[in-house]
C-alpha cells in the first residue's frame, strides 16, 4: 500500500513535468505547425541558469531569473531560426531545430564544460504520508504543475490573446483576417513554451541536483512522446499524455523484473497509441486545407 | 475618391503568373464584383489585396494609405475585411465565440454587445445555435457566420469571395439580398463571384477577369447586357 502511493505520487509529479515539457512542444506545433526539437534543451539552460544564479543564494530570485532568460532564450531562437523558414519546406524547419538543439547543448559544453554540477535549489526533505515515505519535493511539483495547467487553461479559453491563439492553430488566414498578429502570436507561444521548460528544469533540480549539457536530451524526448500520445496540437491531451507516461514510468521502475526495459515500454506505449489511434487520445483530424 | 485604387497589381505563384498587372477601383458606398471562370485569378486578387499573399509589383491604396506592402492584420485594423472563400469559419469555436473573434481588432468593446444583438436580429438561426460549434452549422449558416464574423469589426470595405458557393439556390438569393442590405447599410463591398448573372444585378459596377487579366469593365447593366459576357458566363 505505501509503495504503491509513494510510487503513485512520483508517477504524477513525473508525469506533471513531462506534462509541462509537452505543453511547449504542442502549443508550438498547434500554432507554428512545426516540431521544436530544441525545446528539450531549453529546459537544459534553464538548469544551467538556475545554477549561475544560485549564486545569489536566493532561490526564488534564482528561478525567476532563469525563467526570464528562458522566455528570451525561446523568443530569440524563434526569431533567428525559425522565422525566416515560415512558409519553407517542414523538413527544412525540422533540421534547423535540430541544429539548434545541437547548438545549444554545444554552447552550454563550451561556457560550463562537459562535466556535471552540482546545484541544491531547496532541501525539501520528506514527510510521511498514510505510512507512506514521499518526497516533498514531488508534492510540490505536483502542486505547481496543477496550478499551471489550471492557469493556463483558462487562459487560453477565456482571454482575448488565448482566443487569438486558438484561431490560429485552427486557421492562420482566417485568424489574420480577424486582424490577429501570427507572428506575434508565435512569438507568445515561445514564450509560454520556454517558461513551462524553465520550471520543468527547476522540477529535475528538485528530483536530481545536478546539470548537464545533455539532461534535456531524454525529458525533451519522452515529453514529445507525451504530446503525441495526447495528441499533437491538443493542450488537454499534452496533459493527459505526460501524466499518464509518467505514471507508466515510475511505476515500470518498482518493478524490478521490468524496470531495465522502462525506456523500450514507455517508447512502445507510442507505437501501440499511433498504430491504433493515429491522432493520439485526445488529437483531432484535421482535413488538410489548399 | 475611390475607396480602393488597385495599380497594377502582379501576382506569381514561383513561376506562375497568376495576375499579370490588373487594375481597378472600388468607390465608397459600391458594390463592385470580380466576375469570372474558375483559375481566371479572382481569389489572387483578392487574397493579395488584403496582404494575405505577397505581391510581385503594382500598389494597392485603400482610403488614402497605402497599404501594398502592410501585412494583413493591420490592414483588417485599418478597416479593410473579407470573407474568404470557403468561409473559414473556426470550426473548433462557438458561433458565439467565432463572432468575438470577428471583433478581434475593435478596440471599443463597450460596441460588442450592440453589434451582437443586431447581428442576431438579422440573422436569428445563429442567435438561436450562438452556443453550438461552430463546425457543426449547416452550409447556409456557416456563411451567415462567416459574413456576420466579418461585419463585427465594422469594416469600411467588405470583400466576399466566393459567398454563394456551394449553397442551395434559396440560399443563393438569400445571401445576395444580405449583400445588398449590407451595403444599404454604408459597407462598400467587393465582390467575387462565379455566379455571374446574380453578381451583376447587385453590381453597381464590375470587371470581368480572364487569365489574370481584366478583359472588360463597366456597370452591372451593361456587362449583364454584353454579348461576350453573355456568351462566356451566363450561359446565353
Amino acid at each position: 500500500m505505501e509503495v504503491i502511493l509513494s510510487t503513485l505520487i512520483n508517477g504524477l509529479s513525473l508525469g506533471g513535468i513531462y506534462a509541462m515539457i509537452a505543453l511547449g512542444y504542442t502549443m508550438v506545433y498547434g500554432i507554428a505547425k512545426m516540431l521544436n526539437f530544441a525545446h528539450g534543451d531549453v529546459i537544459m539552460i534553464g538548469g544551467y541558469l538556475i545554477y549561475v544564479f544560485m549564486a545569489t543564494n536566493n532561490p526564488l530570485l534564482a528561478i525567476l531569473l532563469a525563467v526570464v532568460g528562458c522566455v528570451i532564450l525561446g523568443v530569440t531562437i524563434e526569431k533567428i531560426a525559425y522565422k525566416p523558414l515560415r512558409g519553407a519546406s517542414p523538413l527544412a524547419v525540422l533540421i534547423t531545430a535540430i541544429g539548434v538543439s545541437y547548438l545549444l547543448q554545444s554552447i552550454a559544453q563550451i561556457i560550463f564544460g562537459s562535466a556535471t554540477k552540482m546545484v541544491t535549489v531547496y532541501e525539501f526533505g520528506a514527510i510521511k504520508l498514510l505510512g507512506a515515505t514521499v518526497q516533498i519535493s514531488a508534492l510540490v511539483t505536483l502542486g505547481v504543475t496543477v496550478v499551471v495547467m489550471l492557469v493556463l487553461t483558462l487562459f487560453v479559453k477565456y482571454t482575448r490573446l488565448g482566443r487569438a491563439m486558438i484561431a490560429v492553430s485552427e486557421d492562420k488566414a482566417a485568424a489574420q483576417l480577424m486582424g490577429i498578429n501570427v507572428n506575434g502570436i508565435i512569438t507568445v507561444t515561445f514564450a509560454i513554451g520556454s517558461a513551462l521548460a524553465a520550471l520543468a528544469g527547476l522540477f529535475y533540480l528538485l528530483k536530481a541536483p545536478s546539470v548537464s549539457t545533455t539532461m534535456g536530451s531524454m525529458p525533451g524526448i519522452k515529453a514529445f512522446t507525451a504530446a503525441v500520445i495526447g495528441g499533437i496540437g491538443s493542450i488537454p491531451g499534452a496533459m493527459l499524455g505526460g501524466i499518464l507516461l509518467g505514471v507508466v514510468e515510475s511505476i515500470s521502475y518498482k518493478i524490478t523484473a521490468i524496470a531495465p526495459y522502462t525506456d523500450a515500454i514507455e517508447f512502445s506505449i507510442l507505437i501501440i497509441i499511433l498504430l491504433v489511434r493515429p491522432t493520439g487520445f485526445l488529437g483531432k483530424k484535421r482535413r488538410e486545407k489548399v | 475618391m475611390a475607396m480602393l485604387e488597385v495599380n497594377n497589381l502582379t501576382v506569381y505563384y514561383g513561376v506562375i503568373c497568376a495576375l499579370k498587372g490588373i487594375s481597378f477601383e472600388v468607390n465608397e458606398g459600391e458594390i463592385v464584383s470580380l466576375i469570372g471562370a474558375n483559375g481566371a485569378g479572382k481569389t489572387t486578387t483578392m487574397q493579395s489585396v488584403v496582404g494575405l499573399i505577397p505581391k510581385k509589383a503594382g500598389s494597392v491604396v485603400f482610403d488614402g494609405h497605402d497599404i501594398t506592402k502592410t501585412p494583413c492584420h493591420k490592414i483588417v485594423h485599418m478597416g479593410m475585411t473579407q470573407v474568404p472563400e470557403g468561409r473559414r469559419i473556426f470550426q473548433e469555436l462557438t458561433v458565439y465565440e467565432n463572432l468575438m473573434m470577428g471583433a478581434y481588432s475593435m478596440k471599443d468593446n463597450s460596441k460588442f454587445k450592440s453589434d451582437l444583438e443586431s447581428i442576431y436580429a438579422r440573422f436569428p438561426r445563429l442567435a438561436e445555435r450562438r452556443s453550438q460549434i461552430a463546425g457543426t452549422l449547416s452550409g447556409g449558416e456557416q456563411q451567415m457566420l462567416a459574413m456576420s464574423r466579418a461585419l463585427m469589426s465594422h469594416p469600411k470595405l467588405l470583400m466576399l469571395d466566393e459567398p454563394s458557393m456551394g449553397l442551395s439556390p434559396l440560399l443563393v438569393d438569400q445571401v445576395f439580398e444580405i449583400i445588398k442590405d449590407i451595403n444599404k447599410d454604408g459597407t462598400t463591398v467587393l465582390l467575387v463571384e462565379q455566379n455571374a448573372g446574380k453578381s451583376l444585378a447587385i453590381s453597381d459596377r464590375a470587371y470581368v477577369l480572364e487569365n489574370g487579366n481584366i478583359v472588360l469593365s463597366g456597370t452591372g447593366k451593361e456587362l449583364a447586357e454584353s454579348e461576350q459576357v453573355q456568351k462566356a458566363y451566363l450561359g446565353g
